[in-house]
């Protein structure tokens, strides 16, 4: 053993006691403020998804008497009563893809339209578009639901101005997913056009100035520069609409609460029936793994199709 | 946009045209977003027998506020939901504020072995659905012996990630040297984060704040899972209970949403600026 070796071992008892107690003065308070959150994901995010997944794979009452059974209840979510989950992915996906385009044009368009006027024009309607945003999604569809009611509802009033007959809003099996839908596409899109207002804001108009003197008009400068400018709001926003869009429940639970044959059918009422009616948790464990799988995947296309174009 | 627009037409003497159509769709769109909210309180407003007429009033001129008197007498509960509502929606608000400033400055400021590890994995469940935990949380519920409970609403709560985010975001840019300080004069760690960290993050939490109280404010699927008997309900659950039990009475079910939409909508307008600066805020991270 050489002197200094010697020396270490000498001190070492001295200097440091106890590596555990070090441990502890060095890094116990850190832990100690990320406990009671880690606590929480722990119990109720963490846990309870490792455990769905887990019923996910097992038939029987989750308490006691559980089989796996490996990935039949992912097949059988597909083909319990008649295969409805098939539709009512169909039926999700027809409602994202709707609302999800208008929801975004409509907020560029009035993001675009507010953009450079005086700032109390800017807050009012900023204001305006956001208060139903605030407001419990129950309490605005139990308004259209009422607008939408075939016999004294506001629509068919408007429709009567027209000499229109009257149409069954939320009873016309072949009408109620655009009713559905059209009331989601009328709700004006408030965060995504607060989103893109700040990035808007955010571009340095000399950019804009620079195009005007080569002669660029507003719509040129609104394609060459606005748009690829806000391409990382845009994606976002695209993001933030389509996961939620993909989980639509309140909306046609409220609007149609028994439903219209299976053409109100959409994913979550479908994993809420199976879990909270039917009690088969195994099917609606899968399906509601299905459904993340689904937004995994979406989130995933969106990434790589808003990336792939060149970067400013 | 329209700006611009202006602009290039100064030279010669504008015809204004552009601007006058933006002003007529900022306008229609205003009505349309206002409409649903405009005819909830109207309806709520008219008596039953005058909400169902054709042509139906569009200005309340038959006002009166016999539903809502109808509402509190015979849906007895009502002020249990408000109760309800106010009391899970605060206490998730305080404790996550607590919680999330906590974990966020840990995150932002401090060094420690796993930390990586945590972070990715909060960011790794970020996409996974609520729905996907509601089983495994409805039988853990159960075995608590808290169904029917307001805690069974509150406990779940307490988890989202979100707020840990942005408060790291937050934190992330307030000067270390200022920590440091704080330290050099004798300050302990809890003292540093209360008298410095918190009152620093003011703007973050009080975004964060709102944000997580018109969440919990307005949840409805978890509520309506777990809370069975009626004088538990929440405002959102019992006002979707209104529409089976009065059916066609749209009076008494709107005056139930008006007065449900009520409080959100006052707290919108007082503190409206924090609202939209939380939105902003909170879309930093993508």
């Amino acid at each position: 053993m050489s002197d200094v070796q010697l020396a270490e071992a000498k001190t070492r008892p001295a200097s440091r006691p106890n590596p555990i107690k070090r441990f502890i003065k060095q890094h116990g308070w850190s832990y100690a403020f990320v406990l009671p959150s880690m606590l929480c994901f722990a119990l109720f995010t963490l846990f309870p998804v490792a455990w769905a997944l887990i019923i996910s794979f097992q038939q029987g009452d989750i308490v006691s008497d559980n089989q796996w059974v490996g990935f039949k209840n992912y097949l059988r979510a597909f083909t319990t009563d008649s295969g409805v989950f098939v539709k009512a992915i169909q039926n999700t996906l027809y409602y994202t893809i709707l609302t999800v385009v208008a929801n975004i044009l409509i907020a560029l368009a009035l993001a675009a339209l507010i953009q450079g006027r005086h700032k109390h024009v800017k807050t009012f309607f900023l204001a305006a578009f956001y208060l139903p945003a605030v407001t419990s999604s129950v309490i605005i569809a139990v308004v259209w639901k009422f607008i939408y009611n075939s016999e004294y509802g506001f629509l068919n009033y408007l429709l009567s101005l027209v000499h229109i007959a009257p149409m069954r809003w939320l009873s016309d099996p072949n009408l109620v997913l655009n009713s559905i839908t059209l009331s989601t596409i009328l709700t004006i899109p408030a965060t995504g056009i607060v989103l893109f207002n700040a990035a808007m804001g955010s571009i340095p108009p000399e950019y804009y100035e620079a195009a005007r003197l080569d002669g660029a008009g507003p719509i040129m400068c609104w394609w060459h520069i606005t748009l690829p400018l806000i391409k990382s709001t845009t994606l976002y926003v695209v993001v933030l609409y389509t996961i939620a869009s993909f989980q639509v429940f309140e909306k046609v639970f409220i609007l149609v609460p028994s439903g219209v044959g299976n053409s109100t059918q959409v994913i979550v009422t479908q994993i809420y029936q199976n879990a909270f009616q039917q009690f088969r948790y195994g099917i609606a464990s899968a399906q509601a793994f299905i459904l993340f799988l689904m937004i995994a995947a979406v989130t995933v296309v969106q990434f790589r199709f808003f990336r792939s174009d060149v970067e400013y | 946009m329209a700006q611009h627009s202006v602009h290039l037409k100064r030279t010669r003497k504008p015809v204004k045209w552009t601007s006058i159509m933006a002003w007529i769709i900022l306008l229609i769109a205003a009505v349309v977003a206002l409409w649903p909210m405009y005819w909830l309180f109207i309806t709520a407003l008219t008596p039953t027998t005058f909400a169902i007429k054709t042509p139906p009033d569009l200005i309340p001129l038959h006002a009166s506020i016999d539903n809502f008197q109808r509402l509190l007498t015979q849906a007895s509960d009502y002020w249990s939901w408000g109760k309800n509502s106010i009391i899970i929606a605060l206490t998730i608000t305080i404790f996550h504020i607590f919680f999330d400033t906590l974990a966020g400055y840990a995150f932002a400021k401090k060094n420690f072995p796993g930390k990586d590890f945590l972070f990715w994995l909060l960011v790794a469940t970020m996409m996974i659905p609520s729905y996907v935990t509601f089983i495994p949380l409805y039988v853990e519920t159960r075995n608590l012996g808290l169904l029917d409970n307001l805690l069974a609403v509150i406990l779940p709560g307490l988890a989202g990630v979100f707020g840990i985010f942005l408060m790291r975001q937050y934190i992330q840019t307030l000067p270390t040297e200022l920590l440091e300080a704080a330290r050099m004069d004798g300050c302990g760690e809890l003292r540093v984060f209360w008298h410095v960290i918190l009152p620093l993050s003011k703007p973050a939490v009080g975004a964060l704040a709102i944000m997580v109280f018109v969440q919990h404010w307005n949840d409805f699927f978890w509520p309506l899972v777990v809370l069975q008997s009626s004088s538990n309900y929440t405002l959102p659950v019992g006002v979707a209970g209104l529409q089976g039990e009065f059916t066609t009475d749209f009076g008494i079910i709107f005056a139930g949403a008006a007065l449900a939409a009520l409080p959100m909508i006052i707290f919108f307008m007082i503190f409206q600026r924090n609202f939209l600066s939380g939105v902003r805020m909170g879309a930093i991270k993508g």
